[in-house]
């Protein structure tokens, strides 16, 4: 249902990044997953960015701040990061000039917007302006950092394979086929999807979200938690007859694929 | 008398007498020209025709002088000067004598130009002489007489006075009744100003009430009234929607507020400590997404309100996005107890805003779910999407409770929930959303018995409807697959 010729809401589909820092080759210890991200912080609310920076840090990740619009132009600029946070409103500089500026630079470092204007237009002009995705305040920060380890991800070349594995189970993207311990698994297209999004981002926590925004293309509110069902029909073809569960629940947060503890 | 002065010059300086005062100016000017042109053709006519009968006359003079001489010329002059008559004669002999005729001599006008010339002389009437206007030309009859034959032009001349004198009076009657009237008409415009410059001033005092009076003869001002009564009572009804939105912001999102607050305060009383402070935050936070969820909500709708969103219109099919939405509730309608039917027209294009109405669909099913009870025989929720009298229009009934045609009215306002639901979670922003993105699409909402349930129609505007697609929209995620 997406229409060509109408603004990019969908993330995936949007050209590889081509930025990659060294960091990113460093894994996190036990986890060997997710990488390590330089994160930029453009906040002018000290108190959010203090929060999100010691947040980052916790998951291991690092960050740093700027508080204006020019600060962060000019450190977005110099620093080699992996992601960019970007608030709307600053002061000096808006969020979507900064954007704007960084782009025509030629700089393609991912940017997560976050902004307390409504969704409507709001996310299509903040993703017209160079943005890669948008958060709108109040948000979770579990829905944030989940949001960042994907647009950080993305600067590597693992999504342009063609075959995603976790444990024995295999989703091969050229025949559509999905195969666990080498058993065929028939999926309805929407679950394969499902799917596949989640592998696509195997060892991640996807939100609820996340999956309705890019396995559905859409930008509202569902009100009950429909996507839950979804996913417990997706577990019941993959996990059920086998003795290690790959599609974990993350409390709180979302769902992750990966073999191993959740 | 200074009160009245005032309003003279108030209505003096307004565009209504500026445009009187021009009107009449322009009036007077053509009617000047006209009347000019008119009294100069028709002194003309009247100068020709006296010429042409002196030409005549002396044709015939000469004609008498040819045939009989001087004696015979003298005989005929004599009998034509009659003292008042409007013939005047002046016969000499070559000497300059005067041997007939009542002109006393010869009009030195006529006498220095050598033909035909206007001049005065002196009319004896009663007592006293009168100056009168007259024309005259020599006649050539021979014989070394002189012959001056002219008319008396007094009374083409009184006549010319009257009518200059007419036109002056009536020149100068009409630029007073002109103005008079311009004036007159100003003040009633700037009357009818006034009251509704007094009546805005109460308006912007705070009396939204109050309404610009109309004359009811439907004129442009009273259809201008008219459109100013219909704005402000737009105006009036939106502050009291503010008035009544803060009203119910103060409820619905300060229960939930203090509940939040309570639920954080009880943790921190708990007794046991470490697990129940976790137990509390968790709840915290789950209420706080819930208030997160209204004022969503409540900024949507207000956002709708404000006007079109043209970022982000699409073209889409609406029965495939109709299905497509109604699929990703299938799984959850289904674990509910129900059967979602979905009947969709494919191919009716529609122009709008796709999420929005992704939402209201959204809305739509979640109430139908919420407010019908599923796992029993029938218990059945539809989604149409198609045609309904050329409108584009979504709709989604179910065989619940239904809702009685009284309040059919009052649920799509914002935060009303009938006593039976307010058990139920939600925000109560359900229907006024689906309402909001009806209205923003230039359509409405209509609630139908679905005999038994209720069945909500979302109908958008003709104007939404796109003849032909204008590209393949099967770029569909998911579908690709298998």
């Amino acid at each position: 249902m997406k229409t060509s010729g109408s603004p990019v809401i969908s993330l995936a589909g949007l050209p590889r990044r081509l930025m990659h820092s060294p960091l990113n080759s460093e894994r996190r210890k036990g986890e060997g997953r997710i990488d390590i991200m330089r994160v930029l912080v453009i906040e002018d609310d000290k108190e959010t960015a203090l929060f999100l920076q010691k947040s980052l840090k916790e998951n291991g990740h690092t960050a740093d701040l700027a508080h204006d619009g020019e600060a962060g132009l000019a450190l977005a600029t110099d620093g080699a990061y992996d992601v960019l946070i970007v608030d709307r409103m600053l002061p000096r500089l808006d969020g979507l000039s900064l954007i704007k500026s960084l782009r025509v630079e030629g700089n393609r470092t991912p940017v997560l917007i976050l902004s307390a204007l409504g969704e409507v237009d709001d996310r299509v002009k903040g993703l017209r302006a160079g943005g890669d995705d948008y958060l709108t305040k109040p948000y979770a920060y579990s829905e944030l950092l989940a949001r960042v380890e994907a647009l950080g991800r993305r600067t590597a070349p693992e999504e342009q394979q063609t075959r995603y594995t976790v444990g024995d189970l295999v989703l091969d993207r050229l025949s559509h086929r999905v195969t666990r311990g080498g058993e065929h698994i028939l999926l309805q297209p929407r679950e394969y999807r499902l799917l596949e999004y989640l592998m696509q981002h195997a060892g991640q926590v996807v939100t609820r979200t996340m999956l309705l925004e890019h396995v559905w293309d859409y930008h509202f509110d569902p009100q009950t938690n429909v996507i839950d069902v979804h996913v417990s029909r997706l577990r019941a073809k993959i996990d059920k007859n086998f003795d290690r569960q790959l599609l974990h629940t993350v409390r709180g947060a979302g769902y992750t694929i990966r073999d191993g503890p959740a | 008398m200074t009160a009245l002065l005032d309003r003279v010059a108030k209505a003096a300086s307004t565009t209504t007498f500026g445009l009187s005062a021009l009107a009449v100016a322009f009036f007077l000017f053509t009617a000047a020209v006209v009347v000019g042109v008119l009294f100069w053709q028709t002194n003309n006519l009247l100068t020709d025709q006296v010429l042409t009968t002196l030409n005549a006359e002396a044709r015939i003079l000469s004609s008498e002088m040819k045939v009989g001489g001087q004696g015979k010329l003298t005989e005929t002059v004599t009998a034509l000067s009659r003292p008042q008559g409007i013939g005047l004669y002046y016969l000499a002999d070559a000497n300059g004598r005067k041997i007939a005729g009542n002109l006393n001599r010869i009009p030195p006008e006529v006498e220095a130009e050598g033909h035909g010339a206007v001049f005065t002389y002196q009319q004896p009437a009663g007592g006293e002489d009168q100056t009168h206007l007259a024309v005259a030309i020599p006649v050539d009859v021979g014989g070394g007489l002189h012959l001056i034959i002219g008319r008396d032009v007094e009374d083409q001349r009184a006549f010319a006075d009257q009518v200059r004198l007419t036109f002056l009076l009536g020149f100068g009657v009409l630029s007073i009744v002109g103005l008079l009237g311009g004036l007159a008409v100003s003040r009633l415009i700037v009357n009818r100003m006034d009251e509704i410059t007094a009546t805005s001033r109460q308006i912007m005092a705070g009396d939204l009430s109050r309404r610009i009076p109309t004359s009811g003869r439907g004129g442009e001002l009273d259809s201008l009234a008219t459109n100013l009564n219909e704005m402000l009572e737009r105006i009036e009804s939106l502050m009291s929607g503010l008035r009544e939105v803060s009203d119910n912001i103060a409820h619905d999102l300060k229960t939930p507020l203090n509940r939040l607050r309570n639920s954080a305060e009880a943790a921190l009383r708990d007794p046991r400590g470490g697990e129940a402070y976790r137990e509390g935050l968790e709840r915290t936070i789950e209420k706080a997404d819930e208030l997160i969820k209204t004022f969503n909500a409540l900024l949507l709708i207000a956002r709708l309100e404000a006007g079109p969103l043209e970022e982000s219109t699409e073209t889409f099919d609406l029965g495939r996005f109709a299905a497509d939405v109604s699929e990703l509730y299938a799984p959850a309608a289904e674990e509910a107890g129900f059967a979602l039917a979905i009947e969709t027209e494919q191919g009716v294009f529609v122009s709008g805003n796709r999420q929005l109405i992704g939402q209201a669909i959204a809305n739509l099913i979640d109430n139908a779910i919420k407010y019908s009870r599923g796992g029993e025989p029938g218990s059945a929720i539809t989604v149409r999407a198609g045609l309904i009298d050329g409108r584009p229009a979504i709709s989604v009934g179910d065989h619940g409770p239904g809702i009685d045609a009284a309040d059919r009215e009052k649920v799509l306002k914002r935060f009303v929930r009938l006593e039976a639901s307010r058990t139920k979670p939600g925000t109560g922003l359900g229907l006024s959303l689906v309402a909001a993105v009806a209205r923003l699409h230039h359509g409405e909402v209509r609630l139908e018995d679905n005999q038994p349930g209720l069945r909500v129609v979302l109908l958008l505007s003709e104007k939404c409807l796109i003849a032909a697609p204008q590209q393949q929209g099967d770029t569909e995620p998911g579908l690709a697959a298998q």
